[in-house]
């Protein structure tokens, strides 16, 4: 299975995050029309991977948005939409949408996360059983995905994500362009290690 | 393991969200320091591989709670900015990597390292055990006049951006070692300690008084702080702050109009005198 559960630090444990990565999607347009319809059972963030650089990146945005949710403080309307927004680096959600959501037609390789909060009745938490609950989990929405992404399935690694990445378009959208920071670093790896930094501080920043 | 009986207050709400599950243990925050303003927690942004300092601003009760929350919002937002515009203009500060400024805290890239400090007073130390007593005439100061040097560059980087720290002490100056040469010998590392003490990249932290300036003024007290707070801390090296200042006016264009605008400063003190 290539749905992998993502453990994240400072989430509570009863969330439940997990995340995958798939390349060549041939049915944007159908994902992009359930998300349009607001279809209850495809309540994924779905992200554009070519604007996405690595998995510090999408975890960062995850993190910001379950940081969100658990503060109740969401601005769109769901913990989903909220990972779109929070890859911005301003409070543009429409902007957010069209630069790292779904784009019917263009995109192509494809990051989901799905975050599950905990279950609202507290008796449900047994921890007899939590184990298997949450595998149960982990393969029902591993099959949904399957069956509904057109697409091949790749893991969500740092080397996989590089593939993906259209760095001009990620330079624009961070204001990596002319930055002293970068042109100094003569290096490749050490200027991608420093982008990085640079495209988290920018979310981190976000409506400061 | 009890996770978080070490602390003597209550750590914030996002340092207390446990996994049980061994798979996913790792070392509990702990406090590190607490200032006037705020605490200082090291712990870990998302994975465990990455070290973080949290910085948290507790709520303070003596506040009108309205007042409270846009103040502590205020202040942590000027410091990310700050922070920001450092890092992408190439000064090593600690890159910023979350914030909330609703419960008052902010995650930074954790600096490796001690205290410039530390350093300093471990190498006078030394030296000063090695002398015994003798006036050093012997003493190679190159190492120190080294770090001196990078102290003055840091600083006069700092400045050419536009930002003055506002409270530049040896204490806010972390000294970073060089990452170890790939495939080294661990029983070499030993040895060379001594010469090592002094090695390594000035880093600046706590931005919490920084402030956006361009004003000869304002980095003229910027320095002045930091000359007052090296005399005391460093006597026995004071006249080394020279050196400081020397590479400090080669940092940018306007560093020697500062540096005039210093011995002012100097004459009159930190704050500035209401008469004319």
């Amino acid at each position: 299975m290539a749905l992998e559960k993502l453990e994240l630090k400072h989430v509570p444990p009863t969330y439940h995050v997990y995340g995958a990565l798939f390349r060549d999607v041939a049915n944007t347009d159908f994902l992009h029309k359930q998300l349009l319809s607001r279809n209850s059972e495809f309540e994924y963030a779905f992200i554009d991977a070519s604007s996405v650089i690595s998995r510090l990146h999408v975890l960062s945005a995850v993190y910001s948005a379950i940081n969100v949710l658990l503060d109740g403080t969401l601005r769109t309307p769901n913990v989903h939409s909220e990972i779109v927004v929070s890859l911005n680096t301003n409070n543009n959600i429409a902007d957010a949408y069209r630069r790292w959501g779904i784009t019917p037609g263009k995109t192509k390789d494809l990051i989901v996360i799905k975050v599950i909060p905990p279950p609202q009745s507290p008796a449900q938490e047994q921890d007899e059983t939590a184990t298997t609950q949450q595998q149960q989990q982990q393969e029902a929405i591993w099959d949904h995905l399957r069956q509904h992404v057109q697409g091949i399935p790749a893991p969500l690694t740092d080397a996989e994500l590089a593939q993906a990445t259209d760095w001009p378009k990620v330079r624009k959208y961070y204001r990596l362009n002319g930055v002293p920071a970068l042109d100094r670093l003569a290096d490749e790896r050490e200027r991608r290690r420093e982008m990085e930094s640079l495209v988290v501080m920018g979310m981190a920043l976000r409506g400061l | 393991m009890a996770p978080t009986e070490t602390h003597q207050f209550p750590p914030p709400k996002v340092l207390t969200y446990h996994h049980h599950q061994s798979s996913s243990s790792s070392p509990p925050p702990t406090l590190i320091t607490q200032g006037a303003e705020g605490r200082l927690y090291k712990t870990t942004h998302l994975t465990r591989d990455r070290p973080c300092a949290l910085k948290y601003r507790p709520p303070k009760p003596y506040r009108h709670p309205v007042l409270d929350a846009r103040l502590t919002k205020a202040r942590l937002a000027s410091e990310a900015k700050v922070l920001e515009r450092c890092r992408r203009e190439g000064v090593s500060v600690p890159a910023v990597y979350a914030v909330d400024p609703a419960a008052g805290w902010m995650m930074m890239e954790w600096i490796e390292g001690v205290p410039v400090r530390v350093r300093i007073n471990a190498w006078l130390g030394e030296r000063c055990g090695e002398e015994d007593g003798e006036e050093g005439e012997e003493m190679d100061e190159t190492p120190l006049v080294d770090l001196m040097k990078r102290v003055g560059e840091a600083v006069g980087a700092l400045h050419r951006t536009g930002v003055v720290h506002g409270d530049l002490t040896t204490s806010n100056m972390m000294l970073r070692p060089p990452p170890p040469p790939p495939g080294q010998v661990n029983g070499r590392e030993e040895e060379d300690n001594k010469a090592k003490v002094l090695e390594g990249e000035v880093v600046l932290i706590d931005f919490g008084l920084a402030t956006q300036s361009m004003s000869d003024e304002d980095r003229a007290v910027d320095l002045y702080v930091l000359e007052r707070a090296f005399a005391s801390t460093h006597p026995r090296a004071e006249r080394l702050f020279a050196s400081v200042l020397a590479s400090y006016r080669d940092a940018f264009k306007k560093a020697s109009s500062v540096l005039v605008k210093l011995e002012d400063v100097r004459m009159r003190g930190r704050k500035r005198s209401m008469l004319g």
